[in-house]
Formats: structure tokens, C-alpha cells, sequence
């Protein structure tokens, strides 16, 4: 019997990864939301409330799909499509901004920020500020702004205010420094909703604590619908916080693959990708220790992904973790190969899926084949495809 | 002695205060620094913090993430933010350098190697504004065992128990940052400054240079009159910023604001 699993350390290392690696007028604030953070999470009311709005707001528990015709097309494996994207706001994104927003009306913070790629994180963000009357500001890249349109109006529908990040590659990494450039001069009455198991400790882990709700599913319903654990589990990853989510609860479950699929954009030998895991460094970006996209000098790589989602140089410490201790295996889908993932689940299932989750579906195509037919697989379906539709057109050459 | 410890009591008997300039290395192109170095102590600047470009300067306000920008496009790195403090070095053997940037160029190019380094180029202090005390106790100590002064932040929100402990690894002077916000921020409250100084003076003896939000003369002698020092940084580059087209001026504006400020800090 090994020991069970149970990282981070109280200061929020996994091995040399995480940690707190922030200017010091941010260590007040983080200090004051980790103490609330372990207060809470042991508090039954505030889990009582929390299962309340997942069950009845965000429309949990998410059901567990056995993609049968896609299962046999591909033949081999039984795949498990976990459908995140059937939840309120069309992505797993809610699950966290949900539990963060009761963590800040606790805290009596009056004000919300965030960053994000896609927008599914902000929109999630939005959602749930305007429930709680308050005032929200999203930072978005320039350029994510531009590709990702529709969920920026969705935003200010929601009563956010969006914000253009114009710095540095205009993408995600910069929405983030921006984010946190607000956070230092607002820290008296601001909460920042961080949306992906980065940041400083207590980030990861609480993200990934609110993001668990998945995986718990996933193993309870994978049990009733097959009286069995699956084999494997197949999930994107830009930060990681949709695979955590799912891998998390079964890491003391060895006989469960783990494979988180990153972004290779253009392809990993170009250079023009998103997958720190698959050819990254250690290095200190936003808060934490992990897999980075940076060059010899220090300085951080721009990135490239067809998905606004995964397109940023770090990932999660944790899975720089679960990557080092061999526990977890990380591999990468090109654009082309998460269009060709698209377009299959959509034909063979009746399911558009978001192109981050497009990237997962790519590498069941590839996973499934070689396994056998009564063997199992759970895929993360983590968002919708709603808001890709302009940039899947396009790419296309389709005039909408 | 280190040559900031050095600097530092030589200015408390003389009843002065240090006059610190910040600068992006390489900003606006790698030529102009090392001459802007020797002007600034020709103006009567004490220390001169030397800024390391970094692609995402989560700590900056506007002005200095342009002037990282600029740095970067002419390639400037960690590597050359050393061989230029090397450089300036060889002609003047007085002035304090402290470098000022973010972790991850030390990470990459590692810690052991970094504080070699920066030993070979006779650098005085570093200050890694992302690198809090929790995380930073080897790199401490490495800086410290060749005799290089690891310099910490301090906020308005930092408590008594942060303080000692800046206290206890930092080494130097520590650096107030007198405002919640980012670089180049214009909402100094300077009795705010006092009475936090007054609890930074309880729990260290350490010198307490204040920076962020310092723009002329005027401010600079009031901070001066609170702390041990002054650091000025943005409103510098400002001056590049907006002589791109002639940095002859650029120097000469940059010069005149610190000769300015030495002069209001003097009298």
C-alpha cells in the first residue's frame, strides 16, 4: 500500500513546483485568502451553499455520456464523453468561479476581477458576479478579444467590464499580468477569481479543490453505469484546470492512465505551440514553479494555439508534478489534429465541442484505437463549441 | 563592509540621503546606459539600481513595461545586464550597482551561476521583486556568502512579523514601496509614508529607501526627509519615452531632474 496522496505542502510546494512567487504588497491579500480558503473548505454551511448553487445553478452533476457510435467507429475502446460543456455557462469553468465568488461574498470583498483566454473563464466569472451584485472586471488579451467576439459581448452583457490587454503578446499571459497589476492596487476591496490551477499557492490547490467535483462524478458514475474504474482518462491542458478536475480523484487509483494533451499549434518542431510539459523548462512565471515556455535568457516565449484557451507558456504546478513523477503522461494535438477531433465528435455524436476540448477528442482518436474493446476511457468534455464558431469558419475559408 | 553598507553610513554622517535612479538596462537601445551611468553619478546620484528586462513585468506600471519592451527588442538579456555592470565597474569603483528584476532570467540561468556572476561583475546588491523571503533562502544566502546585499521589498500592507523577517534575510537597505500599486503610480500619500516608516523603524535598523511614485524635486524631498533614501524611476524613463527621436536630450532631461532632486534633497 503506498501513502495517499496529498500535495500540496502547507506552503504550497508539489516537490520543487508551486510555491509563492509574488511581490510582497500581494503576500497580505493571499495570506488572508488562504486562511479563508481552509476555513471554509471545512465549513458545512459554506459547503452546504456550494452544493446547493452547483446542483441548482450550474446544473451539476454532469452526465457521464458513453459515446457508443464514436466508440465503435473508432474501434477500440468504450469512450466516456464527461460533459462538462452541458454546464451553465457551457464549460467547466463555473465550477470554480461559483465556489471563489462565495469565498469572496465571505470575505465581504466587494469587487471582482479576472483574467482570461477564451473568455469561457471570464464569462463564468461574469455570471456569477452579476448573481452576487458585483462589480466585475475582466482582462482580456487584445487578440483574444478579437478572436473570441462573441464571448466578450456576452461579458458586458453580464455587466462586466472587459478590458484590452494591449501589452506583450496581447494573449492570455498578459491578461494575467495585467489581473494582477489590478489586484496590487486594489488588494483592500478586491478578489481575484484566478480561472486555472496556476498562480500562487493557494491557487492551485483551491482551484483544483473546486474543480474536483468532476472527477468525483466521473468515478461514482463510471462505477454505477460499468462496475468498474476506467483505464484511462484523457483531458487538455492550457493551465489544467479541467484535467485536474478529472485526474485528481483517482490519482491513488494506479491502474487509471492519466494523459493530459497540450497544444502543439503548429506542431512542436516549429516552435509556434503551447505545450510547456512536452517541451518546456522549469521556470517562475505568475506565482508558481513550473513547466515554462521561455527562452535561454529567461525571457518568456509567445505562444501559439488555434485555441485561445490553451494558448499560454505555463501550466499548472501540479502537473509539472504529476509529469515528473511519472504518474501522469503529457502529450500534444496540433491545431489540424484538434480540427479533425472536432469535426469527428460533432458527426458522430451530435456534440460540438470547444476547440480546447477539441484537443482532448484528437488524442482519444488516437488513444482509442489501440485499446481494447471492453477497456474504458473518460474524456473530459469541457466546453461547448458555440463560441469557435467564427475562428473554425474562418480557418476554413467559410464566410458566416 | 559592503560598499551600500559603506555608502549608506558615509550619507548618515554627512546627514544626506541617498539619491537612488532606477533604469531599465538597455532601454532605449544597450548604447545608451553605460554613459547615462557616469552622468547620473557625475549628477550626484548615490546607487544606481539597473533594471533587467523581463517580458512579463508583473510588478510595473505602463512606462517601465515599454521600457523592458524596448530593451528586449535590442535583445538585452541577464547575461548582458552583467557584462554591462562589469563594464561600469572598470571606471568607477564607488557607486553602488544593485540590480532589480524578476526571477525567472535568475531561475534560467541558475542561481549558483547567477551569484558567480554577479560576483565577477562586482555587482553590490539584487532585488528579485518576485521573490519573497519564503521562497528566497538559498538564493540568500548565496548572494550573501560572495558579499552581494539581497535587497526586499516592503508594502503599506506588510506587518510587523513580515518586516523582521525582511530584517533577518535582506541586507543592504530595504525598499519601501510606498504605495498599493504598480511602478509609476500617482497616488503617493506621504502621511501615509511617515507612519509607516515609523513602524518599519521599530523592527529593523536596517536603511529604508522609498520608491514608486516619486515624480520631482518636491516629492523627493519630502520622501528624503522620511527615509534613508529615494528611488526614482519611471518618471526618468518618461524622459526617454519621450525623446526617442533625440536621446541627447533624453540624457540631458534625465540629468536635469536629478540634479533637481539632489539639489532639493540637500537643502
Amino acid at each position: 500500500m503506498t501513502e495517499k496522496y496529498n500535495m500540496p505542502d502547507e506552503h504550497g510546494h508539489f516537490g520543487v513546483y508551486g510555491g509563492i512567487f509574488v511581490a510582497e504588497t500581494l503576500i497580505p491579500p493571499i495570506q488572508e485568502l488562504n486562511e479563508a480558503y481552509q476555513r471554509y473548505l471545512k465549513d458545512p454551511d459554506f459547503i452546504a451553499e456550494l452544493s446547493d448553487d452547483l446542483k441548482n445553478y450550474v446544473g451539476r452533476p454532469s452526465p457521464l455520456y458513453h459515446a457508443e457510435r464514436w466508440s465503435r467507429n473508432l474501434g477500440g475502446a468504450q469512450i466516456y464523453l464527461k460533459r462538462e460543456d452541458l454546464n451553465h455557462t457551457g464549460a467547466h469553468k463555473v465550477n470554480n468561479t461559483v465556489g471563489q465568488a462565495l469565498l469572496a461574498k465571505r470575505m465581504g470583498k466587494t469587487r471582482i476581477i479576472a483574467e482570461t483566454g477564451a473568455g469561457q473563464h471570464g464569462v463564468a466569472t461574469a455570471t456569477v458576479a452579476a448573481r452576487l451584485g458585483l462589480e466585475c472586471v475582466v482582462y482580456m488579451g487584445a487578440v483574444d478579444v478579437a478572436r473570441q467576439a462573441l464571448n466578450v459581448y456576452r461579458m458586458k452583457l453580464l455587466g462586466a467590464t472587459v478590458v484590452a490587454v494591449e501589452s506583450g503578446s496581447k494573449t492570455l499571459k498578459d491578461a494575467l499580468n495585467e489581473a494582477l497589476r489590478d489586484w496590487v492596487t486594489n488588494v483592500d476591496n478586491t478578489f481575484y477569481i484566478i480561472g486555472t490551477v496556476a498562480g500562487p499557492h493557494p491557487y492551485p490547490a483551491m482551484v483544483r479543490d473546486f474543480q474536483t467535483v468532476i472527477g468525483h462524478e466521473a468515478k461514482q458514475q463510471c462505477l454505477e453505469m460499468t462496475g468498474r474504474l476506467p483505464d484511462a482518462l484523457v483531458a487538455c491542458v492550457g493551465g489544467g484546470s479541467n484535467a485536474i478536475g478529472l485526474f485528481h480523484p483517482f490519482i491513488d487509483d494506479s491502474s487509471v492512465a492519466m494523459y493530459g494533451v497540450e497544444a502543439a499549434g503548429d506542431g512542436i518542431e516549429t516552435g509556434r505551440h503551447s505545450a510547456p510539459l512536452s517541451a518546456g523548462k522549469r521556470g517562475v512565471l505568475h506565482g508558481n514553479r513550473t513547466y515554462l515556455m521561455s527562452d535561454e535568457d529567461g525571457e518568456i516565449i509567445e505562444t501559439h494555439s488555434i485555441s485561445a484557451g490553451l494558448d499560454y507558456p505555463g501550466v499548472g504546478p501540479e502537473h509539472a508534478w504529476l509529469k515528473d513523477s511519472g504518474r501522469a503522461h503529457y502529450v500534444s494535438i496540433t491545431d489540424t489534429e484538434a480540427l479533425g477531433g472536432f469535426h469527428a465528435l460533432t458527426k458522430m455524436e451530435g456534440i460540438i465541442p470547444a476547440l480546447e476540448s477539441s484537443h482532448a477528442m484528437a488524442y482519444t482518436m488516437k488513444l482509442a484505437p489501440a485499446m481494447k474493446k471492453d477497456d474504458i476511457i473518460i474524456v473530459n468534455l469541457s466546453g461547448r463549441g458555440d463560441k469557435d464558431m467564427h475562428t473554425i469558419a474562418q480557418r476554413e475559408g467559410i464566410e458566416l | 563592509m559592503s560598499r551600500l553598507a559603506a555608502k549608506f553610513e558615509a550619507l548618515s554622517k554627512a546627514g544626506r540621503k541617498a539619491l537612488i535612479p532606477f533604469i531599465t538596462t538597455g532601454d532605449p537601445n544597450p548604447e545608451f546606459t553605460l554613459p547615462l551611468m557616469h552622468a547620473m553619478v557625475a549628477a550626484g546620484v548615490d546607487i544606481i539600481e539597473l533594471g533587467i528586462p523581463f517580458s512579463d513585468p508583473m510588478a510595473d506600471g505602463p512606462v517601465i513595461q515599454r521600457a523592458s519592451e524596448r530593451a528586449l527588442e535590442h535583445k538585452m538579456s541577464l547575461r548582458r545586464v552583467l557584462a554591462l555592470a562589469g563594464e561600469f565597474r572598470k571606471t568607477d569603483q564607488h557607486t553602488p550597482i544593485v540590480l532589480m528584476g524578476y526571477v525567472n532570467p535568475i531561475e534560467t540561468l541558475g542561481y549558483e551561476n547567477f551569484a558567480d556572476a554577479a560576483k565577477r561583475a562586482d555587482v553590490d546588491g539584487v532585488l528579485t521583486v518576485d521573490l519573497p523571503p519564503e521562497e528566497a533562502s538559498q538564493y540568500g544566502a548565496l548572494l550573501k556568502a560572495r558579499g552581494i546585499d539581497p535587497i526586499f521589498l516592503l508594502a503599506p500592507n506588510s506587518s510587523d512579523d513580515r518586516i523582521q523577517k525582511m530584517d533577518a534575510i535582506g541586507s543592504g537597505y530595504l525598499y519601501y514601496v510606498s504605495l498599493k500599486g504598480v511602478t509609476g503610480a500617482g497616488h503617493l500619500n506621504i502621511a501615509d509614508v511617515e507612519a509607516k516608516l515609523q513602524q518599519i523603524r521599530a523592527n529593523t535598523r536596517l536603511p529604508i529607501a522609498i520608491g514608486f511614485g516619486v515624480k520631482d524635486a518636491e516629492v523627493s524631498k519630502t520622501i528624503a526627509n522620511i527615509g534613508d533614501g529615494v528611488v526614482i524611476g519611471s518618471a526618468l524613463i518618461s524622459k526617454i519615452e519621450a525623446n526617442l527621436d533625440n536621446l541627447a536630450v533624453a540624457q540631458h532631461e534625465i540629468i536635469a531632474l536629478l540634479t533637481a532632486m539632489r539639489l532639493a534633497m540637500d537643502t
